[in-house]
């Protein structure tokens, strides 16, 4: 079965789209965030890979096509960003200062926790760049000496947190204004989150795109010190 | 038309993007070369925003289901971080929260407070 699904051009592109429906639908029946599509989609789609003895390699052999077009939908969010161009130069000092803040934050926190669990260097660096772009933060830890797979599972992992947790993590940090709550989530959760900024509002989902820009950059400026600390 | 043209526009930065990529020594993706390049092309007036808008609205609407094959990927990659896996989950989780807090209790403080001198220099 394995071979006929390595040649299949389709199949992993339909398994992800049907656990994403089925995702869909329980958001609506159920309306609570712990039904988050992706999340769902996820699951569905590691269980029946699981369940019927898929290699991964099998399923992504067709489903790459949908993270080929990853690409061309993080170019296409320059345009909301440019919508909201007004909020953004209104802003800019804020926006700058806190997501410098929020990029230490980050390194700093995870600079910390590795000194406390006695983690390796190499594992410190794999760490160090999860908030980011996972095209920069893979970059980021091999260069300093890190395993990128590793790198990709947190990353998506912190995203996934961002996605999911919106919400929540807004109403318990009182973040009600919409451009701060997009800077948060791009921040934290880069473009798995994004794409919940943008379910959010106009403003959310620009603000997220601009974050993950700023916050990639500043990150890369920055995890050269921070890689020297631990 | 309306799309093959949008559709071409957005593929043709995501290219140059690439080419940026290989020739610039940063760890910084194509796609954010593309975005920034996209987006100085907005501002430039070179690109209107009609010319890309449904196209971008289109892929940013199904962008949500791009991630689930790399995610799905986690199958693979579970052994390697198995060792670690609980000071791994305990860093993720407490510094997404903490970015999340700092990143966004300081910028709505400082828009707040940009909003209000806003008002005041309004007022005179």
């Amino acid at each position: 079965m394995n071979e006929l699904l390595l040649n299949s051009a389709y199949f992993g592109v339909v398994l992800s789209l049907a656990g994403y429906g089925i995702g869909l639908w329980l958001k609506k029946r159920y309306k609570s965030a712990i039904f988050n599509p992706l999340l769902i989609s996820i699951v569905f789609v590691i269980s029946i890979l699981l369940i019927f003895g898929i290699s991964y390699e099998s399923y992504n052999s067709s489903a790459k096509y949908l993270s080929w077009l990853l690409t061309p939908a993080t170019v296409s969010l320059a345009v909301p960003l440019y919508a909201q161009m007004e909020t953004l130069r209104k802003n800019l000092k804020a926006i700058l200062i806190s997501l410098a803040a929020g990029a230490l934050a980050s390194m700093g926190s995870i600079c910390a926790m590795a000194a406390l669990f006695g983690i390796s260097h190499a594992q410190y660096v794999t760490l160090l760049p999860k908030s980011i772009t996972m095209a920069i933060g893979t970059a980021l830890a091999e260069e300093f000496g890190g395993y990128p797979a590793i790198t990709v599972a947190v990353t998506i992992l912190t995203g996934l947190i961002g996605n999911t947790c919106a919400d929540s993590l807004c109403r318990l940090f009182r973040i009600t204004d919409p451009a701060a709550k997009g800077l948060a989530i791009g921040a934290s959760s880069h473009a798995i989150g994004t794409a919940k900024a943008m379910e959010f509002g106009e403003v959310e989902g620009a603000m997220s795109s601009l974050a993950i820009v700023v916050s990639g950059l500043l990150t890369v400026i920055g995890a050269s010190f921070f890689a020297m600390l631990w | 038309m309306k799309y093959t043209k949008q559709i071409a526009i957005i593929f043709a930065v995501s290219c140059a993007g690439e080419i940026l990529h290989y020739f610039i020594p940063l760890p910084v993706p194509a796609s954010i070369y593309g975005l920034v390049l996209i987006f100085a092309l907005l501002c430039a007036r070179v690109v209107k925003p009609a010319d890309v808008k449904d196209g971008a609205g289109f892929l940013i609407s199904i962008m949500p289901m791009m991630f689930i094959p790399l995610a799905a990927g986690l199958l693979d990659s579970f052994d390697v971080v198995r060792p670690v896996l609980i000071p791994v989950c305990v860093i993720t989780v407490v510094s997404t929260v903490l970015v999340f807090g700092v990143t966004g209790v300081s910028a709505q403080a400082m828009i707040r407070r940009g909003a209000d001198t806003g008002k005041e220099d309004s007022h005179e």
